[in-house]
Formats: C-alpha cells, structure tokens, sequence
C-alpha cells in the first residue's frame, strides 16, 4: 500500500469514528428518554411539575427549558453590543495598534478562564453586589447567571466577528472613504452588510455555549425547579438539573434527565440549523 | 471498491473499540454515597497496608453505587437510603444490606451575632413549607428568650443535588409534619415549596456563610468538621438537643429489625438528636457472578467483617461520623455470614 491510500484509510477511519461516536451518542439518549416520554408522553415538554420524591414521582422539563432559553438569551442580549464593539474597536478603530492586540488578548483570556472560577467570581463578588444593590434578597437567579453567562460567550462572539470584520476588503472601504463616507457611514453600509453572515455566526456559536454552560450557572441561579417569576426570580437550567440529579437519579427519574439532555441536543440543533438558515439568506443576498 | 474501504475502515474502528480488555483485577471496587466516602476512604488506607487487599472507592452519590452494583461493575455499594421492596426486586439478584455508620443532619444558619438558636419541629416545617418568612417571627421569639432576631427574610437553603442527607431530613419532616407528609413526602430529592437549592454539603454551607438570613441543613460530619454554627433542635420527648456525636449515637440506641430497613429520625430517646440516619453497604448475597473467584470474595467479606469492628468504627469517630452501637455491630456480623459462594457461607 503506498502512503496515498494509507492515508486515505487513516482519514477515512477517523471520521467514521466521530460518526459513530455521535450516532451512538443519539442512540442511547433517544433509548435512554424512551421510557420517560412513554410515561408522560408530549407532556413532559409543557409540564412544569419537577416531584422526584418517591410514591408521586411526576417530571415536567418546562421549568429548565425556560431557565436555559431565559438565561441564554438574556446572556446574548447583554455580550451583543459589548462584543460588537470591541470587535469594532480592534477590527477597525485600532485595527494594528498596540491597544487593540493589548484588548484583544485579554477578551481571548477570558476563554481561557475555566467555568468554576466564573462560578465562584459570582458566587462571593457579584451576588453580594447584587444583594447590596438592593436587587434581590440573596442574589441568586436569572439575572446573575445571565450576566456571569455573557462575560463567559463575550470571547467567542468576539474574536470570530473580529475576524470577519478584518477579512472585508480594504477596496471596498477605501472606495467608501473616497466617496466622501464618514467612518460611522463606512461601518454601517459597508462593513456590517459585507460582515453580516459572519458576525451571526459567531453570536449563533455564543448562543450555542450558553445554552450548554453547566458549571458556573449551576452555583448562580438557585436551583429551584420552577418557571422563574421575572428576571430576578430564581429557576434552574437543562443542563443544571442533570449535573445536579443524575448521580443519585434512577427508574423514571434517570430517564427523564436523559430525556432533558435529549432535548437540549435537540434545541441546540435547532438553533444551529436556523443560524445556517439565516447566514446562507444573509449570503446570497 | 467503494464498500471494501467502507468494511477495512469499520474494521479498524472496530478493533480499536474491542481493544479495551477485561483486566482479571485483584483489587475491590466500590462506589456510592458522598457522604460516607471521607471515612471509607480513611478506613481503606489502614485495612489496605494490614492485609495487602486494595480497595478503591467512588462516591459517584448513593443512586450511582446502586446503579453500578446492578450492573456488577462494582464489589459493593454504598447507599444512604436503604433498598425497599422494589429496589430489591429490581435487582438482578438477591442483595443484602446493612449498616455501617450513621450521621445526621444539623441546621445552620447565618445571623450576625446570634450563635446559638433554638428550633422546634413545627417552625423547621412552617420555614421549610415557605410559611414562616422572616426571622422577627414570634414563633422564633417563643424559645430563644434573650435572642434578638432581626427583621431579615429567611433564605431557605436546601440540596439540588439528590442525597442521602436529603432523605434524611425530609424523613423528619415528614414524621412531625402532616401537611409536609401529606404535600411533599420524602425522598433524596423532592419538589421543595420554598427555597434555593446549593450542590453539595460545601455548596450549601457556602451558600448560607454567604447569604445573611439564611438557613439550611448540612450533613453532622461536615458541620462538625467545618466548625459551622447550627441550631439546636427541640427532639420528641421535649428536650432541646445539640447535634453531638454522643446524642446521634442515642438516636440509634433503638431496636433494629432484622431487615435493617430503620429510619432513626424523631427517635423517642430522650437524649438523642432527632435529625439523624445510617448509611448502608449492599452486596451480593451469593458470591460467585461474573466469574468471581473464591478469593475475591473472601477479600471482599474480610473488609466488611472489619469495618464494622471496634478499630474501624474508632476511625469513624475520627473523621466526625457516629459509631454503631453493639447491637447493631452483632447484627451486622450476622449479616455477613449469611452471604455466600456456591451456597456455602464465606465467613465463620
């Protein structure tokens, strides 16, 4: 065999294997969820009852979508134009300047930084700043882990979005200016419509990394199984409540948490599948 | 062409998946419950250098040692709560269980300046049923003479995580108070009326430190090993009782059936701490599965029969957890020497 086919075959083989990882992966949660939907049928997606105590067990996983889909976008809604400005300001403002790979730096730093720590940062700073500030008796909920939730997506929305900003055509700019463009003009009518598919696309993968955020949420938003009541109000999330129950879970209870991860695969699908959606629209035009 | 590559390459993934080869281990395994785990652990590291048997231990939660005996990928298992009927009928085979310490549940709480509270039974259910609100209610007042309680929200902690220590208290709950029995039941996790939850016996100590006006319960063996400041609590024959290792022993002076299926909350003695529980080891009542050998299960039978001995149970004390009492020690050992290897019994 020469080096060309080994190769192909050692390619070839690697990518099956992630195949078969992820089909696996799907397999055992549809069968491992199985015997919860069986049991609650359509109901266990609109139920917000969550009673794991035996002799009444009854789960309903609305609570934690709500928590996740709540604290996900409240989370986007914050990092969005904090990440579109910077991303603005080392693109295009400082692009090449000290500052800017000084700023830029740091916001990849923050990736780095491991989900406990933020866990722990807003666990003793910001939920007594929280409480001191009068805005809730003891700090914890929606709004806590929304806002330690967008410092965590702020590096991903940014350094892709910085990228895309940077590979617009210098000519098309250039062209902009010599038209008499202000640099605000330049930024709204040629950069944003030229970046616009790529910019999504890093929000999309924000998003994405906020829905699936365990740890630091886990500490943050107060784990009590119910719709939260407002932005102050305290919930849980999907992946939360299986970090929390599913080492001592079994029976109906096991299969309802494997049914919730399920789910968040599949709302995470979702909205990846409606990201793709919108940038090929946003592409074409 | 196309489908040769396809079955070359399915054959390579193949045997890379298969490659994981069943080790003939020698050591013992087991895995269950988090809140035993600290004097399993501290008992192994002696019983290991004395008899040249290794055991390692997972505290994966008391769910998951159930779990991982089911599936025989474990030598014992540890659990909080004891199998019922079902769970043992769930069972591939047939399990025996038994105790091997107990602990208990102590309420701690955060109010500047206060140390020392008084509760009773029907306040502990009024705060966790989200009744009582505020720490200025007259019902605190009525036992703490003296005490200045301030006008601060109660935050009601409680774990979001299923435990043993759970199960425990809201056994007691539910024995003082019918409405809880009747509205929430208990169980290692329930559907809590009112509160925050916090993973873990650090994560509700940190949170109550953190939060003024909060109160939650923590398991007796971190309390005690974490100097935190806890109530004490107003027991059935009316005497208030501090969490001591001495008054969660008296919990556990009651006769215990053969089953050792006993909840000890509430207990009637009149120096016992009423919030209190065992813990429980499961095995297999016959031996030979999975091609066990005689030895394994001999090693196996060597470590129980010592752990409920004097010198373990001493261990016990050391890392905060409550000893057996005699009674229990012999029927233990009874226990023991009813599981067997090919129907003839291991231990003498």
């Amino acid at each position: 065999m020469n080096s060309e086919k080994i190769t192909k075959y050692i390619l070839f083989s690697a990518s099956l294997l992630i195949l078969i990882i992820a089909g696996g992966m799907v397999y055992s949660l549809i069968r491992g969820a199985m015997p919860a939907f069986d049991f609650f049928g359509w109901k266990f997606i609109f139920s917000t009852h969550w009673d794991p105590t035996q002799g009444h067990e009854q789960y309903g996983a609305l609570p934690f979508i709500a928590g996740t889909l709540f604290t996900s976008f409240l989370a986007l809604l914050i990092a969005l134009p904090m990440a579109f400005s910077t991303s603005l300001f080392v693109a295009e403002y400082f692009r090449k300047k000290r500052i800017a790979v000084v700023l830029s730096t740091f916001v990849d730093l923050l990736a780095g930084v491991p989900s406990i720590v933020y866990g722990l940062w807003g666990f003793y700073t910001l939920r007594p700043f929280i409480v001191e500030l009068g805005l809730s008796p003891q700090g914890f909920g929606i709004f806590t882990s929304g806002l330690i939730l967008a410092i965590m997506i702020i590096p991903y929305a940014t350094s892709l979005s910085t990228e895309i900003i940077t590979m617009v055509p210098n000519e098309l700019k250039e062209a902009a200016y010599s038209l008499g463009a202000t640099r605000m003009e330049v930024i709204f009518n040629v950069i944003v419509p030229n970046a616009r598919s790529g910019i999504i696309a890093s929000y999309i993968l924000a998003f994405g990394r906020a829905l699936g955020e365990t740890m630091a949420v886990t500490m943050l938003i107060g784990n009590s199984n119910n719709i939260p009541n407002g932005l102050f109000g305290t919930g849980n999330t999907m992946a939360s409540v299986i970090a929390n129950q599913f080492a001592e879970a079994s029976g109906l209870q096991l299969s309802s948490l494997i049914a919730i991860g399920l789910l968040l695969f599949a709302i995470t699908a979702l909205i990846n599948a409606f990201g793709k959606y919108i940038i090929k629209k946003l592409a074409a035009r | 062409m196309k489908t040769k590559n396809l079955f070359l390459s399915l054959a390579v993934v193949l045997s890379a998946l298969g490659s994981s080869v069943k080790g003939q281990s020698v050591t013992l395994s087991g895995a269950g419950s988090t809140f035993v785990m600290p004097f399993y652990n501290m008992a192994f590291n002696k019983f290991t250098p004395e008899t040249g048997i290794k055991v390692t231990y997972g505290g994966i939660g008391s769910g998951g040692g159930i779990r991982s005996l089911k599936d025989k990928v474990v030598d014992f298992g540890a659990s909080d709560a004891y199998l019922d009927d079902k769970q043992m009928d769930e069972m591939p085979a047939k399990v025996v269980q038994f105790p091997t310490c107990s602990g208990a549940v102590v309420m701690a709480f955060n109010l500047p300046g206060i140390s020392e509270i008084k509760l009773t039974p029907a306040v502990l259910a009024g705060i966790y049923l989200g009744q009582i609100t505020n720490w200025n209610s007259p019902m605190f007042k009525k036992f703490n003479p003296g005490v200045k309680f301030p006008d601060k929200a109660i935050t009601v902690v409680y774990r979001s995580d299923g435990s043993g220590t759970t199960n425990i208290f809201t056994n007691y709950l539910s024995k003082i108070s019918p409405m809880w029995k009747e509205k929430v039941g208990f169980s290692t996790s329930v559907k809590w009326p009112a509160g925050i939850g916090a993973k873990g016996n650090p994560g509700v100590a940190g949170t109550i430190s953190q939060t003024i006006g909060a109160i939650g319960y923590v398991g007796s063996e971190y309390a005690f090993a974490e100097k935190i400041s806890y109530a004490l609590m107003l027991n059935k024959s009316g005497y208030f009782i501090k969490p001591t290792i001495a008054s969660i022993a008296a919990a556990g002076k009651g006769t215990m059936p053969t089953d050792t299926r006993v909840m000890i909350t509430n207990s009637s003695d009149r120096e016992a701490y009423p919030i209190a529980g065992f813990t429980w080891v499961l095995l297999y009542k016959e031996q030979n599965y999975n091609k066990r050998s005689l030895k394994q299960a001999e090693d196996l039978l060597k470590l129980w029969d010592w752990m409920v001995s004097k010198d373990a149970q001493a261990i016990a004390v050391k890392v905060n957890y409550t000893p057996l009492p005699a009674s229990v020690v012999a029927l233990d050992k009874k226990i023991l020497r009813t599981i067997t290897y090919n129907g003839k019994p291991i231990l003498k």
